[in-house]
């Protein structure tokens, strides 16, 4: 650790928070002109129908159609049992184990994430070398998700090649079952897919470290760890934040993750949403998105209070 | 998700992804082109599940009555809901029996005058009546055909009891559904529904996860276990769909089930890859894994079949001339050449004496009447399906359409069950 902090490089750029010109302001256009057209997309695309989503979550419904209407049909049946045989409800249960493994895919991302961009900022020196790495990173994203996904079966299955290994070199007796349709190739999935958006926050918010810092802290005599743990990660902190909203809300509303690495088996959010829409039940679908919609914020909000991401920024 | 190249049977409610990316660019292409310009081009807007929209029948289409066929293709529950959300976006619609419970009280369905269907008297009295025919009643459980086929009148949107002169959907094809098995893994006689949640294939069973139709299966099952008898296995009440899930949850928990499928291609993957040795399955879907070289049986069990039945549906958005586009393409499509087409793979014709004129008489023999394959069967794409001397799983036409226990249905509890299921998925 102390080495590596010594090989640090010595050429990082001094961090001077830049003013934002203010071309714009000197025409005298006012600010919230300014924001208008992103506002306007934003509300075309985002608020009006999530809007409409609220509307119709409280409407009626039968095998065929929704009907206008204000009642909390959908809501009381979802939280159905939630009271009498609490708290073993679908709804609870469907969210406990969404939680698990946002809070298992979200420890592996971060513990390979903050690695690799620890690794990549600090480590490597040449400014092209640091390029490339990141470009690497990005490779698995030329793929699709499902294929990068699918890609996992022939490998963990039942006669697949990582138990034909084992088996082979007598490690194991019979072919492990919890490789595939499991909660381990659920999470080992989520994990694969999704750490590179823990990696590049992180990295961005260590490469904006300004590295006189890590220079002061060497010359008082911290060791590796307490500079790890006093300047680097602390200072981090903002990147960590976006790379967990990113995570988390990701693994949140997921289902074909869920469906195809848990084999159908695994409840989710998104997947009781999925299969109320199949059916044709718009009405619960809807309040289920906007539960799932008020749980993710909790979390948000929750980190939030952790990390104030807008001051860090 | 890889498309199932080795076959062309494909199955009804097949390939999930493709269907719906399809279904999302037809939407594009289609939906905007004016009702108008479409039926002096002679073209009909088809939306449906792929199972009768190959390119063979749309080109024979073409060439004998000069209708140009647009095939919208999507998965059932898709069409179903695109019939609900977006009536105007088709002209003619494939689906089946039991989607008419929220199709045609939805009020975007048409009936179709049985007087302008040339062959309507030769069509299976599976439909119309409910037997063999050679007279023999089937099981009328669930959504039977005979239930939804008839309404009162040309623009009622009430099923009636019976026939009436107003048709709800025209049928094309149908099959009976049973499991699936490995013979090479299971190595012994599987006989009834209960195998399936039997422990000895612990971790190597697998059920159909499209609840209104898992359910049927697990009813099965139920029964075959000799836990309860439903009155009706296609329409529970509250509790027999609470027993039901029961049954299905503690096997769950006890670690049963290795995965759920929802589409095709899943299916075919578990049974060939060896993750599952018994399970839900679909005809093609067995041929599939059969012609990769791997045993595969779509086994006949005691309790009987689960049948299904897809075809015919008029939007009520066409215009005059789109209908009687309509009824020549469907008079085309029962007059022969398309029903030897789908019998081919696996499927059964509505109307079986047209079907048989377009067929060789050991091709006949074969797919319909149980017979040892005097020569080797074909697909219709020319590939291998069976060698000469292979008798068809479950035998004839007769045998296996006469044991239908029951058809896929739409429960009248169906919210309640489909919040169960999602209660048996979470577990």
């Amino acid at each position: 650790m102390t080495e590596s902090a010594a090989r640090l490089p010595m050429t990082a750029k001094p961090i001077v928070a830049a003013k934002p010109e203010r071309n714009l302001d000197r025409f005298g256009v006012p600010g919230w002109l300014q924001a208008m057209p992103f506002g306007l997309v934003f509300a075309a695309f985002f608020v009006a129908p999530l809007i409409l989503v609220v509307i119709v979550s409280f409407w009626d419904y039968n095998d065929y159609q929704m009907m206008p209407a204000f009642i909390t049909r959908s809501y009381v049946e979802s939280f159905d049992g939630c009271l009498t045989h609490f708290p073993d409800c679908t709804i609870l249960r469907t969210y406990l184990s969404t939680a698990k493994f946002c809070l298992i895919v979200w420890v592996l991302t971060l513990l390979i994430g903050f690695t690799v961009a620890y690794f990549l900022a600090f480590h490597v020196r040449s400014q092209t070398t640091q390029a490339v790495l990141f470009l690497v990173c990005t490779i698995p994203f030329w793929t699709s998700n499902v294929i990068r996904m699918i890609s996992w079966i022939p490998l963990l299955g039942r006669n697949g090649l990582v138990n034909q290994i084992f088996v082979n070199s007598h490690i194991v007796n019979k072919p492990l079952e919890w490789l595939l349709y499991s909660p381990f190739s659920v999470a080992l999935a989520f994990t694969h897919l999704f750490v590179f958006f823990m990696v590049a926050p992180i990295f961005n918010s260590m490469m904006r470290i300004d590295r006189r810092l890590i220079e002061a802290a060497y010359d008082a005599g911290a060791s590796g760890w307490q500079m790890l743990t006093n300047v680097i990660i602390p200072l981090s902190k903002p990147g960590v934040a976006i790379g967990s909203i990113f995570v988390i809300t990701i693994v949140m509303g997921d289902f074909i993750t869920f469906d195809v690495m848990g084999g159908e088996q695994i409840a989710s959010a998104g997947k009781a949403i999925e299969t109320r829409l199949n059916a044709l039940q718009f009405p619960p679908a809807a309040a289920n998105a906007v539960i799932l919609l008020g749980a993710t914020m909790l979390i948000i909000a929750a980190l939030n209070r952790i990390v104030d991401i807008r001051k860090e920024l | 998700m890889s498309d199932n190249n080795e076959t062309s049977n494909i199955s009804r409610r097949d390939l999930l992804k493709r269907g719906g990316t399809l279904a999302a660019a037809s939407a594009l292409g289609s939906f905007p082109a004016p009702a108008v310009h479409a039926a002096e081009d002679k073209v009909l807007r088809y939306l449906g599940t792929a199972v009768n929209q190959s390119d063979d029948i749309t080109k024979r289409v073409k060439a004998e009555t000069g209708i140009t066929i647009q095939n919208i293709v999507a998965t059932t529950d898709d069409v179903t809901k695109r019939v609900i959300t977006q009536p105007n976006s088709f002209d003619i619609l494939d689906t089946e029996y039991f989607s008419l419970k929220k199709l045609v009280p939805s009020g975007n369905i048409l009936p179709m005058d049985a007087k302008k269907i040339k062959e309507f008297d030769n069509i299976t009295p599976v439909f119309t009546k409910g037997q063999l025919p050679n007279g023999k009643v089937i099981g009328d459980q669930g959504t039977a055909p005979k239930k939804v086929m008839f309404v009162d009148g040309p623009n009622s949107s009430k099923f009636s009891k019976t026939p009436t002169e107003w048709v709800t959907l025209i049928p094309t094809t149908y099959n009976a559904d049973t499991l699936g098995i490995r013979p090479d893994l299971i190595k012994r006689p599987i006989q009834n529904w209960s195998e399936l949640l039997n422990p000895e294939f612990k971790g190597k069973a697998a059920i159909l996860n499209i609840p209104s139709i898992g359910i049927m299966d697990a009813a099965m099952v139920v029964e075959s276990l000799g836990k309860y008898k439903y009155a009706d296995k296609g329409n529970m009440t509250k509790k027999e769909i609470d027993l039901t899930i029961g049954v299905l949850t503690e096997a769950k928990k006890a670690g049963q089930f290795r995965a759920f499928w929802k589409d095709f291609n899943e299916s075919v993957n578990l049974m060939a890859s060896g993750e599952t040795v018994i399970q839900s399955m679909w005809s093609p879907a067995v041929t599939a894994v059969r012609t990769k070289g791997i045993p595969c049986v779509f086994q006949p069990l005691k309790e009987g079949y689960r049948g299904w039945a897809s075809g015919f549906c008029m939007s009520r958005g066409t215009t005059q001339k789109q209908r009687e586009m309509i009824y020549e393409f469907v008079n085309w499509f029962l007059s022969g050449w398309a029903g030897a087409y789908l019998n081919r793979q696996g499927y059964y014709s509505a109307v079986l004496s047209t079907a048989k004129k377009y067929m060789e008489p050991y091709e006949w023999a074969y797919w319909m009447e149980g017979k040892p394959a005097e020569k080797d069967i074909h697909a219709p794409d020319g590939s291998l399906l069976e060698k000469a001397g292979v008798k068809r799983d479950g035998g004839s036409y007769d045998e296996r359409m006469g044991a239908i226990a029951c058809w896929n249905s739409v429960m009248d509890e169906n919210d309640y069950m489909v919040r169960k299921w999602n209660e048996f998925i979470a577990a």
